[in-house]
């Protein structure tokens, strides 16, 4: 019974945190997309009406959505293969026996994980720059036209995921380390007597043993990416012609500056519906690979 | 060095630069003078390096003060999610109480849900007990974590029962066990953990923008976007700006790498 008690009194204060500040916001967030909170009941709370699904049905037939889903899309769609093709390929070459000054190698390539993303962004916003930014210039010796990245609604988002794929890479590539570190060489030795060559190697030994690592890093990394907002925020403000208007930029509009925090929550849940159905389509994909 | 390892070795280091050269960039515009950047073509190296937009950062930007902020609000962070994040993961690996297997099999259910879905009612809930506008609110969703009790608790389940048990029949409470025999073996995770919380907690952006709204509290970060959206041109002022709020955190990083990355690999591969 006393130690009973002493238990919960450990768990008590983070359960509590997390009550309060997580569950509770949770389940209150579900119940004010079904208002019309907005700046008025802000200021007086008599002004609330319950409205049923309005808010999502004013969600779905709004343009700007469906343009912000589509721009959160593309970024998840080409970023995160990009990122996590780039990961396995740096821990592959960080794992090879010929590869010199390793922790030398692993540190630099994970430095921009650390760093500030509001630093970060701003520094690529000047390396973006049509005149004086460093990519313009190196792409103009090899003769390519300088672009206006950030400010031509064609390459905004791509210049947004090179961006993110360089800040991130780097975690997933530390997983990938370990994840490689763990496969037996008595695989590989054996692909070599049967005259595999390196790529067949990769392809027949490393892909398949990575496969439970792959599905984890692709499940957290599409997460991270459908929660696209300082990006746009401090290198494009959701323009050029609204080209990177993400959905959670949508929804910090509706909610922090507009005051419609009833249609915001509302965003913010069909954001949170499609995540689910994206992780649950995943985990089918891989439990049939696991299965098979 | 045969081909094979002169590819390798070349392509790691072309990798390397790729992910250092905007940091290094950055550094060196910092030193330029006013509008040096700004011409054609853009140099690589200060002409005539200056520690002006440093001064002008610190004297009449008030980074000083932003930096600070941070500093406070990410060890108020730490501190109390160390805390609370170890004991509730000690005892969710070793303590026995009736309904813990259901309240932790909760918990990870809730690391599904993104955060933003519960800020717009946060906010209201803080409105309502005066914490917008105040570090207090910036502080109080990150007290506790599910990703940090996990960790905590992997790490925990590997301490031996018999230590524990051993302490028990020697009539010691469980408070005095956590603190003395517990916490010490815990160090190494402690380590991470506190990391993950520090760092985490410097980067953030959406939350602080959203509760920070007078200008003196502004975190670095919040601070560095609305001094962007103010001075476009000024690329050297700015990436100053960028330098002071990204050192402090790649310090820290460089000095205990190794937790921040045996963290990072644990919290995946369980």
């Amino acid at each position: 019974m006393k130690s009973q008690l002493a238990a919960w009194t450990f768990v008590a204060p983070a359960v509590t945190v997390i009550g309060m500040f997580f569950a509770v916001p949770v389940a209150a967030g579900l119940a004010l997309s079904f208002t019309d909170f907005d700046l008025y009941a802000l200021a007086d709370l008599a002004n609330l009406r319950f409205a049923g699904l309005d808010n999502y049905a004013h969600v779905l037939t709004l343009p700007l959505f469906w343009t912000s889903l589509l721009n959160t899309l593309y970024f998840v769609v080409v970023g995160v293969p990009l990122s996590i093709a780039l990961s396995l390929g740096c821990a592959v070459l960080l794992q090879s026996p010929l590869a010199r000054w390793k922790p030398f190698f692993r540190t630099a390539l994970f430095a921009p994980v650390v760093t500030t993303l509001v630093a970060v962004a701003v520094i690529w916003r000047y390396l973006y720059h049509t005149r004086y930014g460093l990519i313009n210039e190196w792409l103009g010796a090899f003769g390519i036209e300088p672009v206006d990245w950030l400010g031509d609604p064609r390459w905004a988002m791509p210049a947004i995921i090179f961006f993110s794929v360089w800040k991130g890479f780097g975690a997933n590539m530390i997983i990938f380390i370990a994840a490689l570190q763990a496969i037996p060489d008595e695989l590989y030795e054996a692909a070599r007597i049967d005259g595999a060559s390196r790529p067949q190697q990769f392809l027949h030994v490393t892909l398949p043993m990575l496969g439970p690592t792959l599905f984890l890093v692709s499940v957290l990394t599409m997460t991270g990416y459908f929660q696209l907002f300082a990006e746009p925020y401090v290198m494009t403000q959701g323009g050029p012609l609204e080209s990177t208007v993400s959905v959670l930029y949508l929804m910090y509009e509706e909610g922090f500056r507009w005051w419609n925090l009833g249609r915001a929550s509302a965003v913010a849940f069909v954001l949170f519906a499609l995540m689910v159905a994206v992780t649950r389509a995943l985990m089918a994909i891989h439990a049939r690979r696991e299965a098979a | 060095m045969n081909a094979r390892a002169w590819f390798v070795n070349a392509t790691l280091a072309a990798l390397a630069a790729f992910a250092l050269v905007p940091l290094a960039w950055m550094v060196s515009v910092s030193f330029m003078q006013p509008g040096a950047a700004s011409t054609y073509p853009p140099p690589v190296l200060p002409a005539e390096p200056t520690f002006g937009n440093y001064r002008q950062l610190f004297a009449q930007s008030g980074m000083g003060g932003y930096l600070l902020n941070s500093l406070a609000i990410a060890c108020g962070v730490t501190l109390t999610s160390v805390l609370f994040n170890v004991l509730a993961g000690y005892a969710f690996a070793k303590l026995r109480f009736a309904g813990r297997d259901r309240l932790f099999r909760a918990l990870l259910a809730a690391l599904v849900i993104p955060g933003q879905v519960a800020m717009l009612p946060l906010f209201l809930m803080l409105k309502q007990m005066g914490l917008v506008n105040t570090w207090a609110g910036v502080i109080v969703p990150g007290m506790a974590g599910v990703f940090g009790i996990f960790l905590v608790r992997q790490y925990a389940l590997s301490l031996p029962d018999e230590l524990l048990e051993a302490a028990r029949i020697d009539g010691a409470g469980e408070l005095r066990i956590f603190l003395e025999v517990v916490l010490p073996l815990l160090a190494p995770i402690v380590v991470t953990l506190a990391m993950f919380a520090f760092l985490g907690s410097w980067n953030d952006f959406m939350w602080p923008l959203i509760v920070l709204a007078d200008g003196e509290l502004h975190t670095a970060p919040v601070a560095l976007a609305s001094l962007s959206r103010e001075h476009v041109q000024d690329s050297e002022l700015m990436m100053a700006g960028s330098v002071v709020t990204i050192v402090p955190v790649l310090l820290l990083f460089l000095a205990l790498q190794r937790h921040y990355l045996a963290g990072l690999t644990m919290g995946s591969l369980k």
